[in-house]
């Protein structure tokens, strides 16, 4: 059980956690037709949108209710609104979600009940379902942002249930998916899924909004998502497969609307994990036996196993993402041998890192993560893409996981999940082990280099 | 927010050497420069942004922001300035603050212990101190911690009071030119002055673009003593105040820093630019005769005159080689201020067609250049909706977008060669050398041979012909195990 360390320092040094907003806003760019909405000053949206788009290398409509010094001070219920009915001119937004930032937290701002207000004296606003979250950049980061917006969707957009009227689809299911998952993720989710004849339904879906596809025009929206339709449709299924630790709270106030019971699987990376999705899969199928693709994709995992063992034992290593992420990573490749020397992450809200598979578990930066790595003698990094300084200063491979990966392209498409995903990340992380060159060398045992004198020498060209 | 901030806000939009400032009535003057934001339609960084561009270039010192996370986290090591030294202004420091030193009033005390810990672990020659939102409306006195920091650790600590609320961008330039004025310009003294000491204000070697045109200075002899801040150390910008002459760089916004630095040390300045290849010569030309005014030899302006022949004889040359790649195509350029004109005219020269040029944030003298340029002002316009641009290219009505980043996915998605020329780009186009690779760029993106496959349509889009008639499908599905109809086989 690794015990959660805080660094004592005021100096934060090169951050490693992306604010709790861009979190948010993440999660309502998998929403149909969507703008999220940054409650706060321009620059808070400027920042998270260049922030998105170069990991994404995607248009990202992202909008600000540009709050001013005036406008703080005496509240910013004018500027929500103003900002809604010129989302709605202009782009006819089907969804706007909106985020709150320190700006107007450290204020304190009664948004939910400003919004009611408005809602109701704006009957013109009916057809755009406008959704809050309290997201302050001083409290989490991305991980708790999305995690209170997807709550935020359900809780507006969930119809509740009686229970004496339930009778839920059931090859229908729910799919909640955490900050971590990849739009490839999310697929590969789905198609085990589906293999098994369950239809579900994802919430929130950047797999179909965020994986980079050349639409036939031009919007001021999401170009994908979870349909709004389908998200009343969630109070109907038959069960809630809720991935990574953070979509418990969102699982279980489904579970309260609408009598829907949840699982949480903390990853969907590694064998036992699947495994365990399978077999969940199997009884929600009613089936004892699973598909052929999934048999032969565990089988396959078997064998990567096998081959990546020589390189995943005895490897340290220095993680540093956010909890769910840190959790699928660090357990799956300790689980064939390596050794985490070194994790960091950015929450303390998350109860999954006294799982990791390290002493400690420090909640810092990549500051830490250097210093830490270097201490301990990691071998290799796995952290987003500003973990490359850190590369650099200690000459060590870095495997570019969670969010910002910036400066290599198709982080959508990366897939760790499943049979398949996880197959992919043993040899990806056996690779990078294999693309460090070392000849052994005679003085690495002690032995005295061959003397010189044995050395053939060429003759010097005389012409 | 504090009288003091409010007095220096109202100061920096009181500019007398901006001819727009000018000619504004009393009341349009005293609401600044900067446009009031649209809730819901705003784009573009805020103040600290501004700021923070504006100085980050400065290479050796530490940047601190204190701020909750967001401001550095979601920002930092995300701009191209280039250091031929020190990499130390590419590490994010911030103090992160929490809920708790917001509750508390922590904020002062952590940002002192950041400043303590940054110089213990970097001896930076100095630490730059951001406010941002939060601190400012909680009432931190950044000018106060750094005054004791400075005193107590015997390192410079350079407060930058620019809040995000404050406003947009340019007015966190304008206000981290302030910060340089009160706090470093003129706090060290040079070893030895030249009559060939420059400075130049508002580049800031994005890509490396002054090093495009530093090998001219060189040749020149001229000396850029202060950067401000293009790959500067943090001594050259102490020791700005001893230049002979300030060239501000395509920048309304440090004009204000730039007559300051007139009036306080009687540094003359002029505006130029490095965009184009007439525009580089007036610029040094320019250099040159101010130099010669201020007791350079004067032989200075032959010898200017010699390489800018030179120069541009060469860069005619090279350019003439690329005309048949570029000739008649149809460009939109979506820059705005001086580029809506200075690049226009190079490539107007190699036979391309401009068919509109933005005039976003251009001065009245830089629509009458683009007027003059481009025969009417019918090509020009304001701001474009991303939707009618994506239409305009869509229909092929021009052949290449030349902008910044931001509207980069419009052209992309509409299948449209895109060419960065604003500074998040990745290639610099500055000097006489800098215009041939943007050109290169412009060959590179409309002749490449993918555009053709990409726009051919796709086999279902193919008028096909008769289809076969085929027995129903039968068997297992290879994924689901399940037995096949066609219904089932859609689930698979």
């Amino acid at each position: 059980m690794a015990k959660l360390v805080h660094p004592r320092r005021a100096l934060s040094t090169n951050p490693l956690k992306s604010s709790a907003p861009l979190g948010a806003a993440l999660a309502y760019l998998g929403i149909e037709g969507a703008i999220p909405l940054f409650h706060g000053s321009q620059g808070c949206t400027a920042f998270a949108m260049v922030h998105l788009v170069r990991h994404f290398k995607e248009a990202v409509p992202l909008q600000t209710t540009a709050m001013n010094e005036v406008s703080t001070i005496l509240g910013g219920a004018d500027q929500i609104e103003e900002a809604i009915e010129n989302l709605r001119k202009k782009s006819a937004p089907k969804f706007i979600g909106i985020a709150s930032t320190a700006l107007t937290e450290t204020r304190g701002e009664d948004v939910p009940g400003e919004l009611r207000e408005i809602i109701a004296r704006r009957a013109d606003f009916a057809d755009t379902r406008i959704v809050y979250a309290s997201t302050p950049d001083f409290a989490g980061g991305l991980e708790d942002g999305w995690a209170r917006a997807v709550e935020a969707i359900i809780d507006a957009l969930v119809p509740e249930v009686d229970p004496v009227w339930h009778s839920p689809e059931l090859r229908q299911v729910n799919l909640l998916v955490g900050s971590h998952a990849t739009p490839a993720e999310i697929e590969e989710m789905v198609r085990m899924i589906r293999a098994f004849g369950l239809t579900p339904i994802v919430l929130p879906d950047i797999s179909t909004s965020l994986d980079g596809h050349v639409s036939e025009s031009w919007a001021g929206t999401s170009l994908g998502g979870t349909a709004l339709a389908d998200i009343e449709k969630v109070a109907h299924s038959a069960f809630t497969l809720a991935v990574g630790e953070s979509m418990r709270p969102a699982a279980r106030l489904i579970e309260e609307r609408a009598c829907v019971p949840y699982r949480v699987f903390q990853s969907l990376t590694g064998l036992k994990p699947v495994d365990a999705f399978v077999r969940t899969l199997m009884g929600l199928s009613g089936v004892d036996d699973a598909p052929p693709s999934i048999k032969r994709d565990r089988s396959r995992l078997l064998d990567a196993s096998l081959d990546a063992h020589f390189h995943i034992g005895g490897l340290k290593l220095a993680v540093g993402a956010d909890p769910d992420l840190l959790f699928a990573l660090s357990s799956t490749l300790a689980g064939l041998g390596a050794e985490v020397v070194t994790a960091v992450t950015t929450s303390n809200t998350n109860g999954i890192v006294e799982r990791v598979p390290a002493e400690t578990v420090i909640l810092g930066d990549l500051g830490d993560l250097e210093r830490a790595a270097k201490e301990a003698g990691a071998q290799m990094l796995i952290t987003n893409a500003h973990g490359r300084h850190a590369a650099h200063a200690l000459h060590l491979p870095l495997i570019r996981a969670g969010f910002p990966i910036f400066d290599r392209l198709g982080a959508q498409d990366i897939c760790r999940v499943g049979y398949r995903g996880t197959r992919a990340f043993l040899y990806e992380t056996a690779n990078a082990v294999q693309a460090q060159h070392h000849r052994a060398r005679p003085e690495d045992f002690g032995a005295a280099p061959i003397s010189e004198e044995f050395e053939h020498v060429p003759p010097t060209a005389s012409h | 927010m504090g009288d003091a901030l409010k007095q220096k806000i109202q100061d920096v939009f009181d500019e007398p050497a901006c001819g727009q400032n000018v000619n504004k009535s009393e009341q349009q003057r005293k609401k600044g420069c900067a446009k009031p934001l649209t809730p819901g339609a705003a784009a573009g960084g805020c103040a600290f942004d501004g700021a923070k561009i504006a100085l980050q270039p400065i290479v050796d010192v530490a940047h601190l922001v204190h701020a909750p996370l967001a401001c550095e986290g979601n920002g930092w090591d995300n701009r191209g300035a280039s250091s031929s030294g020190s990499q130390l202004y590419r590490t994010g420091f911030t103090t992160d603050m929490t809920e708790l030193d917001i509750v508390m009033g922590h904020g002062e005390k952590k940002l002192f212990r950041a400043i303590r810990e940054v110089i213990e672990a970097h001896a930076p020659p100095a630490v730059f101190v951001y406010s941002t939102c939060v601190p400012a409306l909680i009432g931190d006195d950044i000018d106060a911690v750094c005054k004791a920091a400075a005193e107590k650790f015997g390192t410079p600590c350079i407060p930058v009071n620019a809040p995000g609320y404050v406003g947009s961008k340019n007015l966190g330039n304008k206000l981290a030119g302030e910060a340089l004025l009160d706090h470093v310009i003129g706090t060290i003294e040079p070893e030895e002055c030249t009559p060939y000491d420059v400075n130049i204000v508002g580049d800031y070697n994005l890509s490396g673009e002054l090093w495009q045109v530093k090998p001219l200075l060189d040749r020149l002899g001229i000396r850029i003593l202060g950067s401000i801040t293009g790959d500067a150390r943090y001594r050259q910008v102490a020791m700005a105040h001893r230049a002979r002459v300030t060239m501000l760089v395509c920048s309304k916004a440090l004009i204000t820093l730039a007559r300051k630095l007139e009036e306080r040390y009687g540094i003359p300045f002029f505006e130029g630019s490095f965009y184009g290849i007439s525009d580089t010569s007036d610029a040094i030309r320019t250099l040159c005769r101010m130099l010669v005014e201020r007791g350079a030899d004067p032989d200075l302006l032959e010898r200017c005159e010699a390489l800018i022949a030179e120069e541009e004889a060469k860069i005619w040359a090279e350019l003439e080689t690329l005309r048949p790649r570029v000739e008649g195509r149809r460009v939109l350029l979506y820059t705005g201020g001086h580029k809506s004109w200075s690049v226009v005219s190079a490539l107007q020269e190699l036979g391309m067609e401009v068919i509109g040029t933005s005039v976003r944030k251009a001065t009245d003298d830089d629509k009458d250049r683009v007027k003059e340029i481009m025969g009417d002002d019918k090509h020009m316009f304001e701001n474009m909706a991303p939707k009618e641009m994506y239409r305009l290219l869509k229909d092929a009505e021009a052949d290449v977008l030349m902008s910044g980043g931001r509207s980069q996915f419009v052209a992309l998605k509409a299948k449209m060669p895109w060419v960065d020329v604003n500074q998040e780009k990745h290639e610099p186009y500055a000097g006489y050398m800098g215009m041939v690779d943007m050109v290169r760029a412009i060959d590179r993106a409309v002749n490449n041979p993918m555009w053709a496959d990409l726009r051919a349509p796709a086999p279902w889009e193919e008028d096909t012909g008769p289809v076969r008639v085929m027995p129903e499908l039968r068997g297992t599905c290879p994924v689901s195990g399940v037995s096949n109809d066609a219904v089932d086989f859609e689930d698979c």
